[in-house]
């Protein structure tokens, strides 16, 4: 397992350099002058050097990227240009919001899917798992901005259950924040749970038809522990890994939800960011994101190893 | 007589699938005393596993059902009993030991865990109290300091000690039947007698019955009494030890005797086992009208293509499903 851990650790370390490295070089080379941006088209020619070198944007690329990298590691990370506060700080402040919503859409994901998934294993090619198998291709054929807006016109137009959209703030009111964020996720939610359904289904087809399984049986367990402790302990390690890598897909969804809900949340930030050329929001967000479906992985695969004894024994 | 423990009678089990149905086990019917190790015998497809399979319920369904028959175990007929009812034989009156012992335990649960589980479920007893009859159980199967195997998993231990480990979570409970189907043709040779050795230790100290799937007629030789030999789902021979081997009756069993290979050229012979019997074994899918063997049949006549035979005594204890029986060597018409 100490083996297994220092692996997957050094891995993760290298990872995350590299795509410092990725996603630096990335904003580096993309058109966008932030002097520009700062001051304005009618700058002068004499003001925007001397804005550069106050900046660091006149020096060699590994300066910058060192520079950078220092400032992010000791805590202080950039400013913003538009917001004029630490980038740091608006993470946090969005992280708030993004934070709960994508652990809420992978809780709804995952209360959906396994026990879906098991299900239609069970009863595979009789109407119960055609059903499921009907509407998880659905899931996986819709957008998930179009699912949020068909959510919004049933619940909130025409039912008027929930708002719109929009944001109190959990200092406001936690209860309205929550509701704010249920909508959203339950579109980001539901999107997931059609592939991971999919995955639990053909995961537990495989491992019921496993000698261990019928060796369960043939002791006498009820079906009840042949499932759920025999069957599921080995189907949940495909699972698992697939739902680390779905992390980078919810990420990339909430950045449209976002937008559809007018969350003030991470992916409405980078989006605004985007437009609004604000470069060292824009990096470090991406930074971050990227991160965290790094970290997401390499927790995963400390589950996946405390499952599986062949690879914590190795 | 002695008392049948087991009796199965005129049991099929058809596959339904998108060739056909499957008709994996035909009219098989047989039996085993209490205390008795029956031999089942026959090339591999013909039908042992699924015969096996259905006395505890276990046909993987779909595609399989067993179509017709009764099973009964002590009088009682499994067949109709509930799921609740069969659950409670599974492991405690009725085990099963598997071909391969990798792929028959668990990966993810240490080994303790599954060898006490049918003490946990049939006697609820708690885990702590089933795990140390485990320790006793691992301890008589031969497996060295059993208390530290109890954390270990499947992957850490040899083939032969899987073996074991699968032994010894089926004699917990103490059956009264145990099915072993080809429970060494997994292990190395060297291992395979170790294997056997047990096993008949096993069942001459608890009495139970063991009905013994193989495909080596050597095991049959060494553990067996009684031999029951399958081709194509159907029962072709029934015989003692001493009548199999030295007055065989079916062309098939003088076939699988012949292609038993010498001491001595035991590597050589492995692979070519039973390359003797020309032919295949035909497909279960389209039902023949005539014998079953008739295609691979070194002596076969018109009439074995047209009717089939039936299960004809010969002799005290021995059976033979062969025109022979009718036509027999006396008659010179079809030796
Ligand atoms: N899951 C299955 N699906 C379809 N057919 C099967 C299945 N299992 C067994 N059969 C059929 O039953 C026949 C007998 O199989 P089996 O009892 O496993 O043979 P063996 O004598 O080698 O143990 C096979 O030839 C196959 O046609
Ligand atoms: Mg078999």
């Amino acid at each position: 397992m100490v083996r297994y851990f220092i692996k997957k650790l050094i891995t993760l370390v290298v990872l995350l350099l590299l795509v410092s490295i990725t996603v630096f070089s990335v904003l580096y080379v993309l058109p966008g002058d932030p002097a520009q941006i700062i001051l304005g088209l009618n700058a002068t020619e004499e003001t925007l050097a001397n804005l550069r070198a106050e900046l660091g944007l006149d020096r060699s690329f590994w300066v910058q990227y060192l520079g950078w990298i220092g400032d992010i590691l000791s805590g202080k990370g950039s400013w913003s240009i538009n917001y004029d506060m630490p980038v740091y700080d608006l993470i946090l402040s969005r992280l708030a919001v993004t934070g709960p919503l994508a652990l809420m859409a992978m809780l709804i994901g995952i209360v959906i899917s396994v026990p879906l998934g098991i299900y239609a294993a069970r009863h595979q090619n009789r109407p119960g798992d055609m059903i499921v198998m009907f509407f998880t291709q659905l899931g996986l054929a819709t957008p998930e901005f179009w699912l949020g807006i068909l959510l919004i016109l049933l619940f909130a137009v025409k039912l008027g259950l929930f708002s719109a959209g929009g944001f109190p703030g959990w200092s406001v009111d936690v209860w309205g924040s929550l509701k704010a964020l249920l909508l959203p996720a339950f579109a980001l939610g539901v999107i997931r749970a059609s592939i991971l359904t999919r995955l639990t289904r053909s995961s537990m087809l495989d491992v019921l038809r496993e000698d261990y399984v019928r060796t369960a049986r043939a002791k006498g367990l009820r079906e009840r522990s042949v499932v759920y402790v025999h069957a599921l302990k080995n189907a949940l390690v495909p699972v698992l890994t697939i739902l680390g890598l779905q992390l980078g897909q919810l990420l990339a969804g909430a950045i449209i939800i976002e937008n559809v809900y007018y969350l003030p949340g991470l992916g409405r930030l980078v989006f605004q960011a985007i437009g609004q050329r604000d470069l060292p929001v824009v990096r470090e967000i991406v930074l971050f994101m990227a991160a965290a479906v790094i970290i997401v992985n390499f927790l995963v695969d400390m589950a996946y190893a405390s499952i599986d004894p062949r690879i914590r024994l190795e | 007589m002695e008392e049948n423990l087991l009796e199965i009678e005129d049991l099929s089990v058809h596959f339904h699938t998108p060739e056909g149905i499957g008709r994996a086990v035909d009219h098989v019917s047989l039996s085993i005393a209490k205390g008795e190790t029956l031999g089942l015998v026959g090339e591999s497809g013909c039908g042992k596993s699924v015969t096996s399979l259905s006395i505890l319920g276990l046909i993987p369904s779909p595609p399989g059902r067993i179509h017709s028959g009764h099973i009964y175990f002590d009088g009682k007929d499994l067949r109709s009993m509930g799921e609740n009812a069969l659950r409670h034989v599974r492991g405690r009156d009725i085990s099963m030991i598997f071909q391969e012992p990798m792929t028959s335990l668990n990966p993810v649960l240490p080994i303790g865990r599954q060898v006490a589980e049918p003490l946990m479920v049939h006697h609820r007893i708690s885990r702590q109290a089933a795990l140390e009859e485990a320790v006793q159980w691992l301890n008589r199967v031969k497996i060295p300091a059993p208390e530290k195997r109890l954390h270990e998993y499947p992957h850490q231990l040899s083939g032969g000690m899987r073996q074991r480990v699968m032994i010894a979570m089926a004699m917990v409970c103490r059956p009264r039947l145990l099915i072993a189907d080809e429970p060494t043709t997994a292990l190395d040779v060297s291992i395979q007698s170790q294997i056997l050795s047990l096993m008949e230790g096993l069942r001459h100290e608890t009495g139970m019955s063991l009905l013994l799937i193989t495909h080596d007629l050597g095991v049959v030789a060494q553990m067996a009494k009684r031999v029951v030999v399958m081709y194509a789902g159907q029962v072709v021979e029934v015989a003692g030890l001493q009548d199999l081997f030295e007055r065989p009756f079916h062309p098939y069993t003088q076939g699988l005797l012949k292609s038993i290979p010498r001491l001595g050229s035991r590597a050589a012979g492995k692979k070519e086992r039973l390359k003797e019997i020309k032919g295949t074994v035909p497909s279960l899918l389209d039902p023949v009208s005539g014998c079953k063997f008739a295609d691979r049949c070194p002596r076969v006549f018109d009439v074995c293509r047209e009717r089939q035979p039936e299960l004809e005594a010969i002799r005290d204890g021995q059976q033979a499903r062969c025109w022979k029986t009718q036509f027999s060597e006396r008659s010179g018409r079809y030796a």
